[in-house]
C-alpha cells in the first residue's frame, strides 16, 4: 500500500495529456506491443524466484533492536468511506471478515475469533516500492488457519483481499483497495492476518483492524483494512482483471522483486 | 586479437598493419551491454525519483529519525522552487538539474530530469518494468560474456595483466602516457595496455556483478532465497545505496572510456568494435617492417 497517487496522477497528467510531446523512448513506452514484450520480466522473475524459493522459505525475521524507531504510515491513512466511519465510530465491534467464494463453507470472523486463533507474531522488513523499508513487528493469525477453517473447493487458486478504502475516490468502487496472492503465498506460515503492531493494536493508518502480511514481496501487496476474502479460480473479472488496485494501474501482480 | 593481415601492397612502405583485434562474441556482447545499461540507467533513475533519498542499514523511510544521508529534493523558493541535493550536513543548490527541473518550459519537483529517466514522465510502474526486463537481458548478455571469455581463454590472453604491466614503474609510465594522451602506437597497440585491462576487469568483474547483487539484495523474494546477501551489504538500504554508488562509477567509467575512444582515434576503435579490424599505426620514429 504505498505510492503517492495524487502526485503521480497530476505528473501523468500533466506529463501526458497536457502537453503531447514525447520523446523517443516515452513512445516506446506507450506502445503495446514493446509492453507485451517487456511485461515478460515479470513472468521470468516470478519463475526463476519460484523456483529457487521452494514454498517455504521465510523471509528474514529481525530483533526487537532492529525495529524502525517510526514506522512510516503509506497510502490511505484513514479510509473515508461511509463503512469504515461507521466501524471507527463503533471502535470495529461490528467489524467481520468475509471469507467466501470457492470455498466448502463460507464463514465470518469476529476479532475475537481471529485473536482465539493461534497467533504469529514476526518482526519483518516491509519494503514499499517506493524504495524504502521500514522494520515492524506483526503479529495475526496465520492465513492458512483461516482457509483450513472454510476448506477450500476444487479449483481454487487465488485468495483475493477486498479492503474498507476508496483509494480512488469513485462513485462506482473501482477505486476500493484490493489485492490478491495464489495459494504458494497463502499458505506460507509468515502469511498472516494482522491484528497487532509493535506489540499494539494495529492503528487505523496502519490498516486496522486487520491487514495481509505478506513478507516475500512489496509493500502494495499487503493489503490494509481487510474486509472479506474471496477464494477465485482467477481474478480476470475483478477490477480491471490485473489481480489489484495497483496491477491494474501497471504495477506487477509478482511484486517479489 | 590474434591473427594479421596486412593492409598495404607488398612494394609500398608498410604504413599500418591490421589486426583482427575484438571477437564477434565480444562485439554482439558489447554492444548489447550498451543498450542494456542505457535503459537500465534511465528506468534506474526513475525508480530513484520515487524515493529520493538514500540510507544506510536495513531500513530508511524519510521518516525521522530516519537519517538519509542523501536526498535530492525540491525546496519552495519564493513563487519558485529550488532543487537541493544533501550529501550529508552539505547542501548545494542544483535547480535546474537536480532536485527541481523543467517539464514543458515549467520548473517542476523531481530529483533527475525529465531527460535522463524513462519514461521522462513520473511513472514507477513503467519505469520498474523496463528496468526488471533489461536487467534480465543484461544478466543473460552477461554471463554470454562471461563463458565465452573463459572457454576461448579471452580473460586469460587479453585481459589478464602480466606481472611487469603490474609493477609501480610500468603503470606510472602508463599514466604518465595516458595524461599526456600519448597512446600505445604499432606493435604496443595489438594488445590492451595495462591501464585499459585494469579498468575492463574493474568494470566486468567488480562494478556490473556488484550492481547485479545489490540489485537482487533489493528485492524481498530474494532475500528470502539467499538471506546472506543482506548481511554481505549490510541491509536492504546500504544494497540500495551501493547500487546507486555503484551505478555512478559505471557512469564515471563510461565517460572515460568514450573520452578515450574519441581520443586514441575514433574511427579505428569504432571500426575494431563493429567489424572487429583494428589497424596498427606506425611508431612515429621506425615503421614496421615487414
Amino acid at each position: 500500500m504505498s505510492i503517492d497517487l495524487t502526485r503521480r496522477r497530476f505528473l501523468i497528467g500533466s506529463g501526458i495529456a497536457a502537453t503531447g510531446i514525447l520523446t523517443g523512448c516515452d513512445a516506446l513506452v506507450q506502445s503495446p506491443s514493446v509492453n507485451a514484450v517487456l511485461e515478460k520480466g515479470e513472468w521470468l522473475s516470478m519463475n526463476a524466484q519460484r523456483l529457487l524459493l521452494g514454498n517455504q522459505q521465510l523471509a528474514r525475521e529481525y530483533s526487537e533492536a532492529d525495529l524502525s524507531p517510526v514506522f512510516k504510515a503509506n497510502g490511505t491513512q484513514i479510509p473515508e468511506t461511509d463503512v469504515y466511519k461507521q466501524l471507527v465510530d463503533s471502535n470495529f465491534a461490528n467489524w467481520r471478515l468475509q471469507v467466501g467464494g470457492m470455498v466448502k463453507t463460507a464463514k465470518s470472523f469476529s476479532m475475537a475469533d481471529l485473536k482465539a486463533m493461534p497467533s504469529r507474531t514476526q518482526i519483518t522488513r516491509h519494503d514499499c516500492v517506493e524504495g524504502w523499508s521500514a522494520i515492524g513487528k506483526w503479529t495475526g493469525v496465520p492465513l492458512g488457519l483461516v482457509l483450513e477453517q472454510v476448506g477450500l473447493a476444487p479449483g481454487a487458486r487465488y485468495a483475493v483481499f477486498y479492503c474498507a478504502d476508496d483509494y480512488e475516490q469513485s462513485l462506482d468502487g473501482s477505486g476500493l483497495y484490493y489485492e490478491s496472492i495464489d495459494l504458494v503465498d497463502a499458505w506460507h506460515p509468515q502469511t498472516i492476518l494482522s491484528y497487532g503492531m509493535n506489540g499494539k493494536d494495529l492503528e487505523i493508518a496502519h490498516g486496522a483492524p486487520l491487514r495481509l502480511r505478506v513478507e516475500r514481496q512489496i509493500g502494495y501487496k499487503h493489503a490494509k483494512y481487510l474486509m472479506r476474502i474471496e477464494l477465485v479460480d482467477s481474478f480476470k473479472n475483478i477490477g480491471s482483471g490485473k489481480g489489484g488496485f495497483w496491477e491494474d494501474r501497471g504495477y506487477e501482480w509478482y511484486a517479489g522483486i | 586479437m590474434t591473427s594479421v593481415t596486412t593492409g598495404t601492397a607488398l612494394n609500398e612502405k608498410p604504413k599500418r598493419a591490421v589486426v583482427y583485434r575484438h571477437s564477434l562474441a565480444v562485439r554482439i556482447t558489447h554492444w548489447l551491454n550498451v543498450l542494456c545499461l542505457s535503459f537500465l540507467l534511465m528506468s534506474g533513475l526513475q525508480i530513484f525519483n520515487a524515493h529520493p533519498h538514500l540510507y544506510w542499514g536495513q531500513y530508511g523511510a524519510d521518516a525521522l529519525p530516519d537519517p538519509a544521508f542523501v536526498s535530492i529534493e525540491a525546496y519552495p523558493d519564493g513563487d519558485s522552487m529550488k532543487g537541493v541535493t544533501s550529501i550529508g550536513s552539505f547542501q548545494f543548490t542544483t535547480t535546474g538539474v537536480l532536485g527541481a527541473s523543467k517539464v514543458d518550459g515549467e520548473l517542476t519537483p523531481r530529483a533527475f530530469p525529465a531527460w535522463a529517466t524513462i519514461p521522462s514522465y513520473q511513472d514507477l510502474a513503467t519505469g520498474r518494468r523496463w528496468h526488471f526486463f533489461f536487467a534480465w537481458f543484461f544478466v543473460i548478455n552477461g554471463f554470454v560474456y562471461m563463458l565465452y571469455g573463459l572457454v576461448s581463454r579471452h580473460f586469460r590472453r587479453d585481459l589478464l595483466p602480466t606481472k611487469v604491466e603490474l609493477t609501480p614503474r610500468h603503470l606510472a609510465h602508463e599514466v604518465a602516457e595516458h595524461a599526456r594522451l600519448r597512446f600505445p602506437k604499432g606493435e604496443k597497440a595489438r594488445r590492451y595496455n595495462s591501464l585499459q585491462k585494469l579498468a575492463y576487469i574493474g568494470v566486468g568483474f567488480i562494478l556490473l556483478p556488484l550492481m547485479v547483487l545489490t540489485g537482487l539484495t533489493m528485492s524481498p523474494g530474494f532475500n528470502a532465497i539467499f538471506p546472506w546477501l543482506l548481511d554481505v551489504f549490510g541491509g536492504r538500504q546500504s544494497a540500495r545505496t551501493i547500487h546507486f554508488i555503484t551505478a555512478s562509477l559505471i557512469i564515471v567509467f563510461v565517460f572515460i572510456h568514450i573520452a578515450m575512444v574519441l581520443l586514441s582515434g575514433v574511427w579505428n576503435n569504432m571500426r575494431s568494435m563493429i567489424t572487429g579490424y583494428y589497424a596498427l599505426k606506425p611508431e612515429a620514429d621506425k615503421e614496421i617492417t615487414k
